[in-house]
């Protein structure tokens, strides 16, 4: 939605396929950071464009609110990364002093050990062994994003197609057939966002997208009124006052089911870093499917062998949604080249290529 | 503040045999009388306000499906009032918006 | 509490009840698990309470539960008392809260029993101090004796209406008027279903019995009441409402609900079981075989968290399951259990035939079905139909759109009060039938659960694996 309405404010005429009520979709399970700290350890340029991405984040949120009258509840007051044993802690400052080292120090962070952590997050419990905090993170409310995005896209003029999956994308001498829900409709440009769907579209139009499922399983707990200062990876308080917490990593496949087991033990992580949390009630939890590629990161592409073609895949989509809306779909729109975007091409993946 | 009650014990049944407290104030009642009915006898129809609102909101179901009649009860936040029972000394206060998290906490 | 068990029933109403004892009977060990302090379910609440209204108010019907609390009482069945179930997977297992700790348990064969709850009946004003369910006001006869003296208007539709007005009058309470909403072409729709009905007069005699009270207390009877609307400064003062063209108001302080019940899906979705849309009663039925077999395995369906069919119907469902469950469970041979279970299939059929000819004759009135936009459909999340209809037009086609548009469906009673009414505004935007439309995607806890509970479960199956792992090594 992010890359449609950038398109769609760029002046391109945009059409959304969407798919149905339960389908798999990332963007309704996320958890909501705009998060930074720790992202591409292993790709730079991953972490430049998160970067940007965040810093794009407050205007891209004031003009939401103008367009769609939605306020998706930014906050960036800095965020925290929290260890419960020494060997977490090492690792987690480890990454961090590697990522500094590698953007030339322009990368602020610290370690708190327990005591000074204390101090700023007076909640946190004996179990804590400190945390990193960083400046640059923040979260939001993912679901407002939503549906300020929907708003912002519709009142711009986009138009939402809620037929049914596509099926098939035909490149055209000019432009493309695609095949969605019984209909027939052409398209100029075709832009492939359909998260874990892309890597049965992509071959259709000379890309790859080989990406896969990765499921993550959250809870989110009864409204309490506002006693968490900063979000962490682990535990965040939304601005109507529900705490979520996650998350797992499970390489279960297409099955988005929550299980109790999972769900006990990330209640009992919970406990241990905010022990006041003990008495708080689940009101629900849910399992959601991120949108892994091989590495983690994103990939972005252009068709060579079908102009026009375009595919986008992450699975931060919202943190980096400023990012997808104010530059990626200027390089998708006008063929500009922007910085980092060619770090991100499948062929990255390509063995041939490494070798 | 409660009004009058409008309902009245059936009179061959047994008679209120304890009390309880709603927000500080004394409520007589009947052993084996749920939190929420015990309150609708007594005339309490507001028994907490909206953690989005604000607005003040009462028991409707009385079976534990709808959430309505949330009281803090013993200092124990958002229990259903329909389904614990009351005891001879119960605090029950009403659930002002969302939860707090415990004594000293905002 | 944990470990396993062949049977584990949840719900101790007839279904719950009749299933636990039936399968007990044919020898095997049977947990029955139930939220409530005592049996009986909704319909025979506080049965077993010596300090409840006796027959001479609350009827004869009523006194049948009795029985099968004795039956019970003197069965083998493990009865668990004030235990909320939060969780059942298709594994079997099943996770719950009693006193204040989660607790596990695994069973061979599980009957799910959880019954009805009334049909969400919004409109504007229905959230105000004051309002409730007519099932709340059954609840509050027969656990704590209490009749209203002053103020009561009954609003709405349906059998149960007319009982709790006789209940109330029999107790010596006071009602200021009973406004049906029935529209007048049920009527018509009905007629063609009653010569069904009439292979089993039981149910039209009480009926028009129920109807005759009222007449002699000479209580006010509006019908065909269109455009409710509840008044009031911060709780209810009056309802207003539409006759024949013209406005009426009724002062009142407490305004009891009815257009049905509806089955309590929230187990049987939280397991992802189809579930079927029942055009004549309007609702989802979990989909299940004549032994009430769901398509996992071992799990089975009885009562009215089924299909509706009240509580004679009920219990015979909860025999059938419960004589099918022992038959899964080795403890009733297939021979003997086929001709019992054909036994109750039989009656059942008999009791059933009334079913069509009150389901249409109280079908719900569409404004209640799709309220008109300043109506609160999500009680928790206090969203309005108005702004389900606008995500309709942001391009949601599904309640689970909606659902990440305004959270509604999102609070603790977790949809079971807007679920109906969310997907039937979307499927009269979009003009699509309801069972394309769907409905919310149930996730569990299907009761909220403390994270000290959560916590200490991890804690239990890490001993566990410490202690399997001892055992290996």
């Amino acid at each position: 939605m992010a890359v449609a309405l950038g398109l769609q404010q760029l002046g391109r005429q945009v059409t959304v396929f969407d798919e149905g009520d339960r389908a798999f979709r990332a963007s309704r399970g996320n958890f909501g950071l705009v998060w930074v700290q720790g992202k591409g350890a292993k790709l730079t340029d991953y972490a430049r464009w998160t970067r940007q991405s965040a810093d794009l984040w407050p205007a891209f949120a004031e003009e939401l609110r103008e367009a769609a009258g939605v306020d998706v509840e930014l906050t960036q007051p800095g965020g925290i990364d929290i260890f419960l044993s020494d060997d977490e802690a090492e690792a987690g400052v480890k990454r961090l002093q590697g990522l500094s080292a590698a953007l030339d120090g322009d990368y602020p962070f610290e370690y708190l050990g327990h005591n000074a952590l204390k101090r700023l997050v007076p909640e946190i419990g004996p179990d804590v062994v400190g945390a990193t905090y960083s400046p640059m993170d923040g979260h939001l409310n993912p679901l407002y994003m939503l549906r300020a995005l929907y708003a912002a896209f519709r009142r711009a003029g986009g138009q939402i197609d809620s037929g049914g999956t596509v099926q098939q994308i035909e490149p055209l001498g000019t432009g493309f057939r695609l095949q969605a829900g019984g209909n027939m409709i052409h398209a100029d440009k075709v832009v492939l966002c359909a998260g874990l769907g892309n890597a049965r579209l992509a071959p259709m139009v000379g890309l790859d997208a080989p990406v896969e499922p990765l499921r993550g399983q959250v809870m989110v707990c009864e409204r309490i009124r506002p006693f968490l200062k900063f979000p962490s990876v682990q535990v965040r308080q939304v601005g109507e006052g529900a705490v979520q917490i996650g998350d797992s990593h499970e390489d279960v496949g297409f099955d988005d089911a929550s299980t109790p087991r999972v769900i006990s033990q990330i209640a009992h992580r919970a406990v241990r870093i905010y022990p006041l949390l003990e008495h708080v009630r689940m009101v629900r939890s849910w399992g959601s499917l991120r949108v892994m590629s091989p590495d983690g990161h994103p990939i972005y592409d252009r068709s060579v062998q079908c102009p026009g073609a375009s595919l986008v895949t992450c699975h931060s989509g919202v943190t980096l949604a400023a990012a997808h809306a104010k530059i990626l779909a200027r390089w998708i729109a006008e063929d500009q080249q922007p910085e980092f975007v060619e770090s991100f091409s499948a062929k990255r993946f390509d063995v041939r290529q490494v070798a | 503040m409660p009004s009058a009650s409008t309902f009245a014990r059936l009179p061959d049944g047994p008679a209120e045999d304890i009390t309880i407290l709603f927000n500080g104030e004394a409520v007589r009642a009947r052993s084996g009388d749920t939190v929420a009915a015990a309150l609708i006898a007594a005339g309490h129809r507001i028994t907490r306000t909206t953690p989005v609102s604000g607005t003040g909101r009462g028991p409707y179901c009385m079976m534990g499906a709808c959430f309505e009649c949330l009281v803090e009860i013993d200092g124990e936040p958002n229990r259903q009032g329909c389904m614990v029972q009351v005891r001879d000394g119960m605090r029950i206060d009403a659930m002002s918006g969302a939860r707090k998290l415990a004594e000293g906490n905002p | 509490m944990t470990g396993r068990v062949q049977l584990a029933v949840i719900g101790a109403g007839p279904a719950g009840m009749a299933a636990a004892v039936e399968a007990a009977n044919c020898g095997a060990s049977v947990v029955l698990i139930d939220e409530q302090p005592a049996p009986g379910g909704q319909i025979y609440r506080a049965i077993t309470s010596a300090a409840r209204p006796g027959k001479a108010i609350l009827g004869d019907d009523y006194e049948n539960g009795a029985k099968l609390t004795d039956t019970l009482a003197a069965s083998t069945v493990d009865h668990w008392t004030a235990t909320t179930v939060w969780q059942v997977t298709p594994e079997r297992e099943i996770y719950m809260t009693r006193d204040g700790a989660s607790h596990r348990i695994t069973a061979d064969a599980i009957v799910i029993a959880n019954g009805a709850t009334e049909r969400p009946m919004p409109f504007p004003g229905w959230t105000l101090p004051g309002v409730m369910t007519a099932g709340a006001g059954q609840i509050l006869l027969k656990t704590a004796g209490l009749v209203p003296q002053a103020g009561l208007v009954l609003a709405g539709s349906g059998p149960l209406l007319f009982l709790i007005a006789a209940q109330y009058l029999r107790a010596g309470g006071a009602i200021e008027a009973l406004v049906e909403t029935t529209p007048r072409s049920n009527y018509r729709t009905a007629l063609r279903h009653l010569p069904g009905a009439l292979r089993t007069p039981g149910y039209l005699r009480k009926g028009l019995g129920l109807l005759a009270e009222l007449r002699k207390h000479k209580v006010r009877h509006v019908k065909t009441a269109t455009r409710l609307q509840a008044v009031g400064d911060g709780r209810l003062q009056a309802l207003r409402f539409s006759r024949a063209g013209r406005q009426h108001e009724i002062a009142c302080t407490t305004l009891m609900l009815h257009i049905g019940v509806v089955p309590n899906v929230q187990i049987t979705r939280a397991l992802n079981l189809p579930h079927d849309w029942d055009a004549l009663q309007r609702c989802w039925r979990p989909r299940r075989d004549a032994d009430g077999a769901t398509e996992l395995d071992g799990i089975f369906l009885a009562g009215d968290g089924a299909g509706i069919g009240g509580a004679v119907v009920a219990e015979l469902e909860g025999r059938i399951a419960g004589l099918a469950s022992a038959r899964a469970l080795g403890t009733l041979e297939t021979g003997k259990a086929e001709a019992r279970l054909a036994a109750e299939r039989s009656r059942l059929a008999q009791e059933m035939a009334p079913r069509p000819f009150l389901d249409a004759l109280y079908a719900p009135s569409p404004e209640f079905l799709a309220p008109p936009d300043d109506t609160i459909v999500c009680r928790c999340e206090e969203v309005t139909a108005g702004q389900i209809r606008s995500y309709v037009g942001l391009g949601c086609i599904g309640p689970n759109q909606t659902k990440s548009f305004g959270r509604s469906g999102m609070g603790p009673c977790q949809g079971r009060l807007c679920g109906l009414t969310v997907s039937e505004i979307i499927a009269s935007e979009t003009a699509r039938p309801m069972a394309e439309v769907g409905y919310y995607r149930i996730r569990p806890p299907i009761k909220p659960v403390t994270l000290g509970e959560l916590a200490a479960l991890h804690d239990d199956q890490a001993a566990a694996a410490d202690r399997s792992l001892e055992n290996a090594s």
